[in-house]
């Protein structure tokens, strides 16, 4: 019977560059970037590492496929090193990748990175992707907003929520997220926003004003990930391990058949409850110290708050309304600010909020460090809600 | 042996009116003259729609969910068919769901392709069953009288020899000749025409009558025992003078719809024919012209079958139209017109891979699901796995174009390049239990929510105007449209 990974993972290393309009540098530099910050917070030499996972959701236009990229880089040499991607839950799958490699006992140092290059497209937002010769043939064309909009028609059908009370919950989401972003010193967008600017933003995809949307961001985040024993030899003392890392992906249920209400991320309340069981989290409206979640759009966080179980069904509104996700709040949400204000490189995404949770934890977060972090909780969503990728990792500290 | 005739009708003409005092206005400062063609609305094909599109609706409206095994033929005809060389009918069988045997074939060269067809059609007694549809969009020049005067349109006519025959054939008559009163180049978007007065009094008016003259004397009806006059073309009393000359009842001239959706072409006729068969009484003598470098003629009876057809059909449908369009920037870029800068958004490359299409034509042309054998699960796309029980047996097929559905969710794309933004599209949720994501076009936010009622439409998905074969597929609009606003 599987045991789930807990504990058997440490962190030792990370890093993440300034995320934002990077117009300085390309793939190759934020790479090298956050990668000498995370070796040298590791405390190894680049040849003790033995195997890498590299995951990038769109910047092959930039660089190409393969893993090549980032072992040119980083000058891995002679090691493997696989390139992956997952949409937005590019990052975490990276961390993944390198976390089992060592569980498994395969490798003593693994590396995990998620590097992105976005602003090399000449416009906002994110390039339109071929869905496959097939779906590009009838899926309507549309924004990644417009896809997640649809859980807002979704959830306001299921609790009767009129457009305007909605509209000033997710406003709430975002006006949050700036209020944190200010004390970040990494994030994209540091400045702080009056809701009424947020309520009255030019819509992208109804609800959806500008302010509901994360930032389009260039960055690299990455950890170096070890055996809490070859951790302990090393000197730490303070060690950050993996409690739980689940993933859930679509199979067709929520978009083609009438399972699916429109108000929930089914793979999100999947891979939480996995991850829960891995962590042996029983109450995390009351356990988790703090979330990182994939706050890509103001609607998506809402209801990650209830696909999480943090807020009960139907009661993320008043959550957020009440500030319970708010900096001072009982479960701080999006810290550092979130894909919101730190910034959505996409593939970097799933190892920022690691890094963010492991800050925390290790009391290094500094202006935003909340009182007695104890577990973070790291959640992705890639692609849609109703079809797409989870991705719920814990961290908390070995011995917890 | 029962004669031959037509057993029904259907018609589509694009809810998108342009208003003609807009256009005239946008026009004043070169053009005045053009004001007095400022009355009314013409229609005009919206950016997703061409000749296939809009002949696959005409021809869904015919069929109005009927059998169609026994289908033989399928004539289309058109002046502004999309490919020269790719069977344009045999596009529209396939998105009709038509048998695979059915004989398609195109008709184009004039006008009057459509009357043409008809006649070939009805005198064909290779099958007992089979189709005529007819479809045009013509562009014409910014400024130009037929910029006022053009339509969009198609018109379905069902031809058989069964008893559900509501008008038969009594004799048809054609004639050719070289009476240029408009020609397009091969290579053109637009037509050119001669003086008006001339094509009036040389052309329609000696052409016509030396045409229909001796129809009713063949088939020994007096031209005062015509009920419905059908004479297209845009001049607004040319039908009148017509069958004055001709001795045919004033009150017999058939509307030409001028005054809202203008001269649709091709269609024009059968579609002012499709108009008096919803009237006509068992009896009734129908006279139909299709003109152009000639003249074809078609003479019907109504049957005592059209009563039944008119309490089991109701009106057809000319499609209620949308409130009328007053930009006339929006008219120029839905026509090709105006080349708008929408960005680098807009730049993706939309091939088609033509080895996938052909793989998936039932369900991109045909708009089929699957049906799992094992648990019944409606699903689209069909892939080989059932999504609901696993099952991996082949799936039966199930065509989703006429089944209702309503809005699952939704949300209005401001993002995304589309044509004509907003783009609203979300999951649509067939009461079959077949539910996809899918674009909704022709939407009235203020009446537009979680649970409208939708209706499939064939369209242009994306366009590929470097290559010219566009993505067609299948797109809700709301099932109820408000009031009347033509």
């Amino acid at each position: 019977m599987a045991r789930g990974i807990k504990d058997k993972v440490a962190i030792i290393g990370m890093g993440c560059t300034e995320f934002g309009e990077r117009w300085d540098s390309g793939t190759e530099q934020l790479a090298a970037e956050a990668f000498a910050e995370a070796l040298e917070d590791a405390g190894i030499e680049k040849q003790q590492i033995e195997a890498a996972w590299y995951g990038s959701a769109l910047d092959s236009v930039n660089v190409g496929n393969s893993a090549i990229p980032i072992t040119m880089a980083l000058r891995l040499d002679g090691i493997p090193v696989t390139r992956l991607e997952n949409m937005c839950a590019t990052g975490t799958e990276a961390l993944r990748g390198a976390a089992y490699a060592v569980a498994s006992g395969a490798v003593d140092f693994a590396l995990a990175i998620g590097v992105e290059k976005l602003k090399d497209t000449g416009y906002g937002g994110l390039p339109p992707t071929t869905k496959g010769t097939l779906n590009d043939l009838w899926f309507p064309y549309g924004s990644a907003p417009a896809g997640f909009a649809q859980l807002a028609s979704g959830y306001r059908t299921r609790y009767g929520i009129n457009r305007e009370d909605l509209k000033r919950a997710i406003g709430h989401v975002s006006w949050k997220s700036h209020q944190n972003g200010v004390k970040n010193p990494k994030a994209h967008l540091r400045k702080a926003v009056d809701i009424d600017t947020i309520l009255n933003a030019p819509i992208i995809a109804e609800p959806l004003g500008l302010f509901d949307c994360c930032g389009v961001s260039d960055g690299a985040a990455c950890a170096i990930v070890t055996t809490p024993e070859v951790a302990r030899s090393l000197g730490k003392t303070d060690i950050v391990t993996i409690k739980a890392l689940q993933l859930s992906l679509s199979a067709g249920r929520e978009s083609a058949t009438s399972e699916w209400d429109g108000s929930y991320v089914r793979n999100t309340r999947i891979a939480a409850g996995k991850a829960y069981e891995e962590a042996g989290i029983k109450n995390p409206r009351e356990e988790l110290s703090t979330m990182e979640v994939h706050d890509c759009f103001s609607i998506t966080e809402l209801v990650t708050m209830e696909d999480l179980g943090v807020s009960e069904d139907g009661g993320a509104v008043k959550d957020v309304l009440d500030g319970f996700y708010d900096a001072d709040g009982g479960v701080p949400c999006q810290i550092d600010g979130g894909l919101k204000c730190f910034g959505h490189p996409i593939a970097a995404s799933g190892l920022r909020m690691t890094y963010e949770n492991y800050l925390q934890l290790l009391g290094r977060a500094g202006d935003r460090q909340i009182d007695n972090a104890r577990l973070g909780l790291a959640h992705n969503l890639g692609g849609v809600p109703y079809n797409g990728v989870s991705a719920v990792s814990i961290v908390g500290r070995l011995g917890d | 042996m029962n004669r031959r005739g037509i057993s029904a009708c259907g018609a589509y003409i694009p809810a998108l009116r342009m208003d003609r005092n807009a256009m005239a206005q946008a026009h004043a400062w070169s053009m005045p003259a053009l004001r007095s063609l400022g009355k009314g609305t013409r229609s005009f094909c919206s950016w997703d729609e061409d000749s296939i599109t809009m002949a696959v609706e005409a021809l869904r409206a015919c069929l109005g969910g009927s059998d169609t095994d026994s289908i033989g033929t399928l004539t289309f005809a058109s002046t502004t068919a999309p490919f020269a060389d790719l069977q344009n009918a045999s596009l529209v069988a396939r998105a009709a769901n038509l048998p695979a045997q059915t004989r398609t074939q195109d008709n184009a060269g004039a006008i009057r392709a459509g009357v043409s067809a008809l006649i070939a059609t009805l005198e064909c007694s290779e099958t007992n069953d089979s189709l005529v549809v007819a479809a045009d969009h013509r562009k014409a020049r910014p400024g130009s009288a037929q910029e006022m005067h053009y339509g969009a349109g198609a018109a379905a006519l069902r031809v058989g020899s069964g008893d559900d025959v509501i008008a038969y054939c009594l004799g048809t008559r054609s004639s050719n000749n070289a009476f240029i009163d408009h020609y397009r180049p091969a290579d053109s978007d637009h037509d050119y025409y001669w003086e008006e007065r001339w094509i009036r009094d040389e052309g329609f008016t000696k052409v016509v009558p030396s045409v229909v003259k001796p129809l009713l004397e063949q088939a020994d009806v007096a031209a005062e025992d015509i009920a419905y006059f059908c004479m297209p073309g845009y001049m607004p009393r040319l039908g009148g003078t017509l069958a004055k000359r001709l001795g045919i009842p004033g009150e017999a001239v058939v509307d030409n719809f001028a005054a809202k959706i203008g001269d649709t072409g091709t269609p024009q006729p059968l579609l002012m024919l499709a108009s008096a068969l919803e009237r006509a009484q068992p009896g009734d003598k129908l006279l139909v012209i299709g003109f152009g470098a000639g003249c074809d003629a078609v003479l019907l009876e109504a049957t005592e079958a059209i009563r039944d057809y008119h309490t089991s059909r109701g009106p057809t449908d000319l499609s209620t139209p949308l409130p009328p369009v007053e930009h006339y920037n929006k008219f120029l870029a839905f026509q090709g017109d105006l080349d708008l800068d929408w960005g680098i958004r807009s730049e993706t490359d939309t091939r088609v891979a033509l080895s996938q299409v052909y793989r998936a034509q039932d369900q991109l042309n045909g708009f089929n699901a699957g049906v799992c054998p094992a648990c019944d699960a409606v699903q689209f796309p069909v892939l080989s796995t059932c999504v609901n029980c696993g099952a991996t047996e082949p799936m039966a097929k199930k065509p989703l174009a006429d089944e209702p559905a309503k809005v699952h969710t939704f949300t209005s794309d401001g993002l995304q390049y589309y044509p004509a933004p907003p783009m609203y599209w979300g999951l649509v949720q067939f009461d079959n239990g077949a539910r996809l994501l899918m674009e909704m076009i022709e939407v009235d936010p203020d009446n537009f929510d979680t649970g409208s009622s939708l209706r499939m439409v064939y369209r242009i998905k994306q366009r590929d105007d470097r290559r010219g074969l566009h993505r067609y597929f299948w797109k809700a609009v709301p099932a109820e449209r408000g009031d009347d606003n033509g």
